[in-house]
């Protein structure tokens, strides 16, 4: 066994090889819940992940904001619209996109694997102080530092609301 | 101090994430399956920024703690924006679907004229 | 080391390796768990058939001796036979259904339950009870209870989209609808919690609760006597009866079981389901509500505490003790679940919606600033004077008192318009009724009330 396989090694390589399936998973399935499914897993992997970087906050917000609230929201809407008319979901194949789509993904791909990952794949040193992801310093800095931007992001999100709601209703 | 897992591997997951994602918005026809891969997007970026939060600073002499914490921030502040996005995003999709019974987004062509 | 010490508790009897002592400790939350559940399904009947004036399951588990005395045991056994039933019945799986969602659903409706409770501290952190509980004591408790009690709606809408069941189908649309309103309400109380405290961690708010309460050392002269459980403080009170109320709406029982209405959904989202899977489902809700009661009882009702009151505090710590107490707390929690399920109709959709949106959430948002309001006031000085004290749970009833009073009259206004149309339209619409009710002047009282 080489040297840098340890148990955080192990534990970063199921949860990034689950990330990465979950996601394809999004793409490939043509069941519009089956690839919600595998969103969520996917997200609920990126919070693991999150814990691997000593973020326990984010982590938990990740779960929260995005499994707990985004996620279900999805499905609603997608159940909503199975109720109504499950052939809305349905899509036709439409090879010429497809060859295009994966050309431009590998394109990319191609780029920024070599210029931007390329550099950083034998960093290892760790700069962030131990415990930078403890919700009493996220939350000072956030309070203090980011107040401002703390604010735009809830005036955003009451924008956010009113927007939905107005769309929602039927009549206005 | 020095992790076991480089920096390069989270940005490999982050930068698989985002290359499917961008895949899924060009081939995909349902809009919600196009919206979720946003989300993928933004997610695999939403990795990237913790990633270089902890393996940071690249900047030579800036603040390792502020450096931390700016990128943990940047990742709040994008799941706030994403959460109101998503409110307002499915909104929209609810009523195109009232409005028009279906929606595929290659039959969305109202406005070409 | 924290480490040693384990090792000088474990020696004599167990593994030392701390793989060994979490695997105890999980044996030791689960084990109890899984015994309580048909327990508690035959305190419910029992109980239930107690509050309408019934006889419920008293049979099974009756010994007839050979002089044909009989010994009754209450029916004891029900729930045991009644998963024994469940075992041994055919597992029907339709064949439209979405196989692999299908078969994921219960499972990932037990899940949330079992997670939560890990979190859970069933004794002091001292000496055995350390050792054995709570099986995580993670350091964003608070925020992790939240996070999985958001997972739990998945098991439930899944089920509906798997059976292939319009029904069904209505029964997920409405659960997801009911959990994502109630979340809300339901993390605003938490928040204000935390905020009192001033911590996340499970184990951190047991300290805080057992500190004098409102933090005032001498009341008017004399040692303060009283432990400051949460439900004492103000705004705790306050965000304890919004925290029950989400709560109820959280494990999808009576008055919030929309989901699985059985007058309008058959059983909602788990009509397709039979034998094992229903069991899986059915363990998963009374699991959810016990674990929920603990969540309740450790936040808000001082854990493992016997009484509110300061000297009792040695016997609370024994290690035989604590974890009774704990159990007995659940079991109140539980009783309350059942008491309002005997005690109060299902509400209306529009009903469920107001309630989450327009009452608690504006009531949690309120509760939380005026949570701000006394930590600023109580930390200047350090401590609290007894007389702000008693001042802030004037002001605090007083706002809470007007809030129920508004919300009560809201939702009669509504009630009552539907119900005069209704009655209004079955007179004069129907011949059959207008010949029934042939007295004019009793529709006139109708449309006047």
């Amino acid at each position: 066994m080489p040297e840098w396989v340890d148990g955080k090694t192990i534990l970063f390589a199921m949860l990034a090889g689950l990330a990465g399936a979950t996601a394809i998973g999004v793409v490939a399935f043509g069941n519009a819940v089956r690839s919600a499914l595998c969103l969520v897993l996917n997200f609920f992997t990126l919070a693991l992940l999150y814990f691997t970087l000593d973020a326990e906050m984010l982590g938990v917000t990740q779960v929260i904001v995005y499994t707990g609230a985004i996620m279900v929201l999805f499905l609603f809407v997608i159940m909503l619209l199975n109720l109504g008319s499950p052939a809305a979901l349905e899509e036709r194949p439409d090879y010429i996109k497809k060859a295009l789509g994966f050309m431009f993904g590998g394109a990319l791909f191609g780029v920024v694997a070599s210029q931007v990952v390329r550099p950083f794949i034998e960093t290892k040193q760790v700069f962030a102080p131990d415990n930078y992801g403890a919700p009493q310093g996220m939350g000072k800095a956030l309070f203090t530092t980011y107040v401002w931007p703390f604010e735009m992001a809830s005036i955003l999100l009451v924008i956010g609301i009113v927007g939905s709601i107005l769309l929602a209703k039927r009549r206005v | 101090m020095e992790s076991s897992v480089p920096l390069g591997g989270y940005l490999a997951v982050g930068l698989m994430m985002f290359i499917v994602g961008v895949v899924g918005v060009v081939i995909r026809r349902n809009p919600i399956v196009i919206f979720m891969c946003i989300e993928l997007m933004l997610n695999a970026v939403n990795l990237t920024l913790l990633a270089f939060a902890k393996y940071g600073p690249i900047v030579k002499g800036a603040d390792p703690t502020q450096t931390a914490m700016a990128g943990q921030m940047m990742v709040i502040f994008v799941m706030a924006v994403a959460a109101a996005e998503v409110a307002v995003g499915l909104g929209i999709i609810m009523a195109i679907y009232r409005l028009r019974h279906t929606i595929d987004v290659d039959e969305m062509s109202v406005m070409r004229g | 080391m924290r480490h040693m010490d384990r090792l000088k508790y474990f020696e004599p009897w167990l593994i030392a390796h701390p793989a060994g002592a979490a695997l105890i400790r999980v044996l030791f939350f689960v084990v109890p768990i899984l015994l309580i559940v048909p327990m508690l399904i035959w305190w419910e009947r029992r109980l239930l058939s107690w509050m309408q004036d019934r006889i419920g399951p008293n049979r099974v588990a009756t010994i007839t001796f050979k002089s044909g005395k009989k010994l009754r045991m209450f029916g004891l056994l029900q729930a045991i036979m009644d998963g024994i039933k469940l075992a041994f019945k055919e597992d029907i799986t339709p064949t439209a259904v979405d196989r692999l969602i299908y078969f994921l659903a219960p499972g990932l409706a037990l899940f949330p339950a079992f997670a939560i409770g890990a979190t859970l501290p069933w004794g002091p952190q001292e000496g055995i009870c350390r050792l054995l509980t709570p099986v995580a004591n993670v350091e964003i408790g608070v925020l992790f209870v939240m996070a999985i009690s958001s997972l739990g709606v998945y098991g439930i809408v899944l089920a509906g989209y798997a059976s292939n069941n319009k029904y069904s189908l209505m029964g997920g649309l409405r659960s997801s609808a009911q959990l994502i309103s109630y979340e809300l309400a339901m993390g605003m109380a938490l928040a204000s919690v935390v905020l009192a405290t001033g911590s996340l961690k499970m184990t951190e708010m047991l300290e805080f609760q057992a500190e004098p309460l409102w933090g005032v050392q001498k009341f008017f002269g004399i040692d303060n006597p009283i432990q400051n459980w949460l439900v004492f403080t103000p705004f705790g009170f306050i965000a304890a009866v919004i925290f029950a109320i989400c709560v109820v709406a959280e494990t999808n029982r009576t008055p919030f079981d929309l989901p699985e209405a059985e007058n309008e959904l058959i059983a909602g989202y788990h009509t397709e389901y039979s034998s094992m899977k229903f069991a899986v489902f059915f363990m998963g809700e009374y699991a959810a509500m016990f674990v929920f009661s603990g969540v309740f009882a450790t936040i808000f009702l001082g854990g493992y505490n016997i009484a509110p009151i300061r000297a009792l505090e040695p016997f609370s710590g024994l290690p035989y003790i604590a974890p009774m107490v704990f159990l007995g707390k659940c079991a109140f929690g539980i009783t309350v679940f059942i008491w309002m399920r005997a005690t109060l109709p299902r509400l209306r959709y529009d009903q469920l919606m107001s309630l989450g949106w327009r009452s608690l959430l504006p009531l949690a948002v309120a509760n939380f600033i005026g949570v701000g309001i006394w930590v600023i006031g109580t930390n200047q000085g350090g401590q609290v004077d007894p007389w702000a004290g008693l001042g802030a749970w004037f002001i605090a009833f007083a706002i809470f008192f007007g809030l129920y009073m508004a919300i009560k009259q809201t939702g009669k206004e509504r009630l009552g318009t539907a119900l005069d149309k209704r009655t209004i339209e079955l007179v004069s619409g129907n011949p059959a009724n207008a010949i029934a009710f042939a007295k004019p002047d009793k529709v006139e009282v109708a449309v006047e009330a």
